[in-house]
C-alpha cells in the first residue's frame, strides 16, 4: 500500500514550560523536540501495514520550519522510505491552514491511506486529520485505537466516552492513531545510517492565511501547596470531615 | 447581534451532557454579543425530538430537530453535511459543539466543509471587537494559550465539563429539518457499539474519579478502587498509564497527558506517585485526595489532602466511612 504519515515534531511532554519573552509562545531554549508521540504510533502502524501486506511505500510529511527535518528523518530511520516538508516560517497554530496545505500537497499522490497522530502534544486540536480528509474527499476515522486493512476496505476501533465503536471503511481514506495501538520501534543503527541517504524533499506549504492566531501564552494557575492531613486508617475520619466540611463534595 | 447554531450530541435518543454545556456556553456568547438567538440541531433516530425539546430551558431558542431511523448510530458524514448545510443557509457569528468523541469528528468536518477557521478543546469563549477569543489549554494543559480567531464565523470544540450547563430558558420551538446526506451514503459505517459496562460513568462526566496506580500492586487489587468509587455513587474509575501499559486496565481508562485530561469535582489518587505525565491529565481537577505510602511521592505536592500510608488498609476503611457519610446524607 502506499501511505502517508504527516508526522509533527513537539517538545519532549515530560519538560517543565517557560513562556517566552513574546508572551505568546513557550521559551524553546533548552527543550528536547522529537517526533510526537501520536504521530510515532502512526508511522509504527503505516510500517507494520506495509511490513505484513507486502511491497508499499511509507512517506512521511510534516509542515514546520528547517528543523522539522530532524523529525522526518527520525521517521525515516524507523522505516518510512522518503520525506517531504512543507515549509513554513513559524509551526502554524491555525489547524485549518495547515490542513490545507497538506491536502493540496496529498491530492496528486495517489495514497491508498493517510494517517495522522489523533493530536499533537502541543496545539492538542485534533483538527488537521479529520479537515485533510474532508478537504481531499476521502473518509476519515479519529481517534482509532486498532486498524485492520483487507481487500480494499479499513476496519478501526475507536474509544466513545463509557463505550467503543466499530467503524468500516471504503479506501483510500484517513485514519487519526490514538494511543495503544501500537509501540513504536527505536530506530537501528543499520536504519539511522540508512535514513540518511533517503530522499528528503522541500517545498513551500501552501497554508494561505492565518485566521487564528496566539494573542498570549500563560502558565495554569499553581494550586495551593499540598498538605499531609495523616497516617495510616487513622487518618480517614479526617479526610471524610474536610471532604463534607471544607471540600463539600461528600 | 449574534446567532449562534449548535450541534447538540445525542446517543441513541438521549441527549449528552456536553450538548446541555454547548448550548449553556452558545447562550452566554449570545447575550454577551447583543442577544442574538441560540439554535440548536439535533439528529438522531425516531423519538430523539422529544428529548431535544429540554434544550430551550438551557437556552436554545430554535431546535432544529432530524429523525432518521438510520441515526440509531452515530453518522458522521450526514451529520456534519446537515450542521454545515444549516449553518450556510443562517447567518450565524459561531457554530459550537461539544469536543467529544463525536465532536472530534463532526467539528472539523463542518469547518473545512464550509472553509471556516476552527478552534476545539477550549474552555472559554470571549468576544473581543469584531474577534473570537477563546482559551484553548495545550501542551497536556500545561500552558494556556489565549487565541484569537479573524473572519465573520467560526467552529469552536468546547472541553467536556469546561462549562456548567446551566438553566435560561427559552422557548425551544421545534422545528423539523431534514438531513442534507442520506446516512446510506456515507462511507465510514459503524458496525457494532460495545458498551463500556451497564451504568458506567466516563471519566469525562463523572463528579467524583478514583484512580489507582502501581502501588495497587496487583490487578486484582483494583477491586479495591471499584468499591470506592462504588461507595461514592457518582465516580468512575481511573488509572495510570504505568497500570494501562501492564494490562492491568484498558487504555481508555488511562488518565495522563496522553491519555484522557479530566478536572472532576473529586479525583482520589490511590497508589499513585504522580509522575508529570499523570499530574498533566488531572491536576486542574477540584478537590485531590492522595493515598501513599511514600511521602515523599509528588503526588502529594498537588494533593488538598494527603494521607501517608497503605492503601490496602486505608481504602477498605474509606470506602466505609464513605458509605456510611452517604448513607446519613
Amino acid at each position: 500500500m502506499k501511505i502517508a504519515v504527516c508526522i509533527k515534531r513537539t517538545p519532549d511532554s515530560e519538560s517543565r514550560f517557560k513562556i517566552a519573552a513574546s508572551q505568546t509562545a513557550i521559551d524553546e531554549a533548552g527543550l528536547k523536540f522529537d517526533i510526537d508521540d501520536f504521530a510515532s504510533y502512526a508511522v509504527e502502524v503505516a510500517l507494520q501495514l506495509n511490513e505484513k501486506q507486502g511491497p508499499g511505500e511509507t512517506v512521511v510529511y510534516a509542515v514546520g520550519p528547517d528543523p522539522v527535518q530532524e523529525t522526518l528523518r527520525k521517521a525515516m530511520s524507523m522505516g518510512a522510505d522518503r520525506a517531504v516538508q512543507l515549509k513554513t516560517d513559524a509551526t502554524p497554530y491555525d489547524g485549518m491552514a495547515v490542513a490545507k496545505a497538506l491536502a493540496a500537497e496529498l491530492k496528486s499522490g495517489g495514497y491508498d491511506l493517510v494517517l495522522f497522530g489523533k493530536h499533537a502534544f502541543d496545539t492538542s486540536g485534533g483538527i488537521v486529520g479529520t479537515a485533510t480528509a474532508e478537504l481531499l474527499g476521502i473518509p476519515c476515522v479519529t481517534a482509532a485505537t486498532k486498524l485492520e486493512i483487507a481487500n480494499g476496505r479499513g476496519t478501526a476501533r475507536r474509544e466513545l466516552e463509557g463505550a467503543a465503536e466499530t467503524v468500516e471503511f471504503p479506501l483510500p481514506a484517513a485514519v487519526t492513531i490514538d494511543e495503544g495501538i501500537a509501540r513504536p520501534r527505536y530506530p537501528s543503527l543499520k536504519g539511522i545510517m540508512a535514513a540518511k541517504k533517503k530522499p528528503l524533499e522541500t517545498k513551500p506549504a501552501q497554508l494561505g492565511a492565518a485566521r487564528v492566531t496566539v494573542k498570549s501564552m500563560d502558565l495554569p494557575p499553581e494550586r495551593p501547596a499540598g498538605r499531609i492531613i495523616g497516617e495510616g486508617v487513622a487518618a480517614v475520619p479526617e479526610l471524610v470531615r474536610l471532604l463534607q466540611t471544607e471540600a463539600k463534595v461528600l | 447581534m449574534a446567532n449562534v447554531l449548535v450541534f447538540a450530541e445525542t446517543r441513541g435518543t438521549a441527549l449528552r451532557k456536553t450538548a446541555l454545556e454547548a448550548v449553556t456556553a452558545a447562550r452566554a456568547f449570545a447575550d454577551a454579543t447583543g442577544g442574538g438567538e441560540v439554535h440548536a440541531l439535533v439528529a438522531g433516530p425516531s423519538g430523539v425530538g422529544a428529548a431535544a425539546s429540554q434544550l430551550g430551558q438551557y437556552g436554545a431558542d430554535v431546535v432544529l430537530v432530524a429523525e432518521n431511523p438510520a441515526l440509531e448510530k452515530f453518522d458522521r458524514e450526514s451529520i456534519a453535511a446537515t450542521v454545515a448545510a444549516r449553518a450556510q443557509s443562517g447567518n450565524y457569528r459561531a457554530i459550537m459543539l461539544g469536543f467529544s468523541a463525536q465532536g472530534r469528528d463532526v467539528g472539523p468536518r463542518v469547518a473545512a466543509k464550509l472553509d471556516l477557521p476552527i478552534v476545539t478543546d477550549v474552555t472559554d469563549i470571549q468576544a473581543s471587537g469584531d474577534a473570537i477569543v477563546v482559551k484553548h489549554p495545550g501542551y497536556a494543559n500545561k500552558v494556556i494559550a489565549t487565541l484569537q480567531i479573524s473572519g465573520p464565523s467560526a467552529v469552536i470544540a468546547i472541553r467536556p465539563s469546561a462549562v456548567t450547563a446551566a438553566p435560561s430558558a427559552k422557548a425551544g420551538k421545534v422545528e423539523t429539518i431534514s438531513l442534507a446526506a442520506e446516512p446510506s451514503a456515507s462511507k465510514v459505517v459503524v458496525k457494532e457499539v460495545i458498551e463500556g459496562g451497564k451504568g458506567k460513568i466516563d471519566l469525562g462526566e463523572a463528579p467524583v474519579i478514583v484512580s489507582g496506580g502501581r502501588g495497587l500492586k496487583a490487578p486484582e487489587n483494583f477491586k479495591l478502587v471499584e468499591d470506592l468509587a462504588a461507595a461514592f455513587g457518582n465516580a468512575a474509575v481511573g488509572a495510570t498509564r504505568a497500570v494501562t501499559d501492564d494490562g492491568w486496565r484498558p487504555h481508555s481508562d488511562q488518565i495522563g497527558q496522553t491519555g484522557r485530561q479530566v478536572s472532576p469535582q473529586l479525583y482520589v489518587a490511590v497508589g499513585i506517585s504522580g509522575a508529570i505525565q499523570h499530574l498533566a491529565g488531572m491536576r486542574s481537577s477540584k478537590t485531590i485526595v492522595a493515598i501513599n505510602k511514600d511521602k515523599e511521592a509528588p503526588i502529594f505536592k498537588v494533593a488538598d489532602y494527603g494521607i501517608v500510608g497503605d492503601v490496602m488498609e486505608i481504602l477498605p476503611a474509606l470506602t466505609a466511612a464513605v458509605k456510611e457519610a452517604k448513607a446519613h446524607h
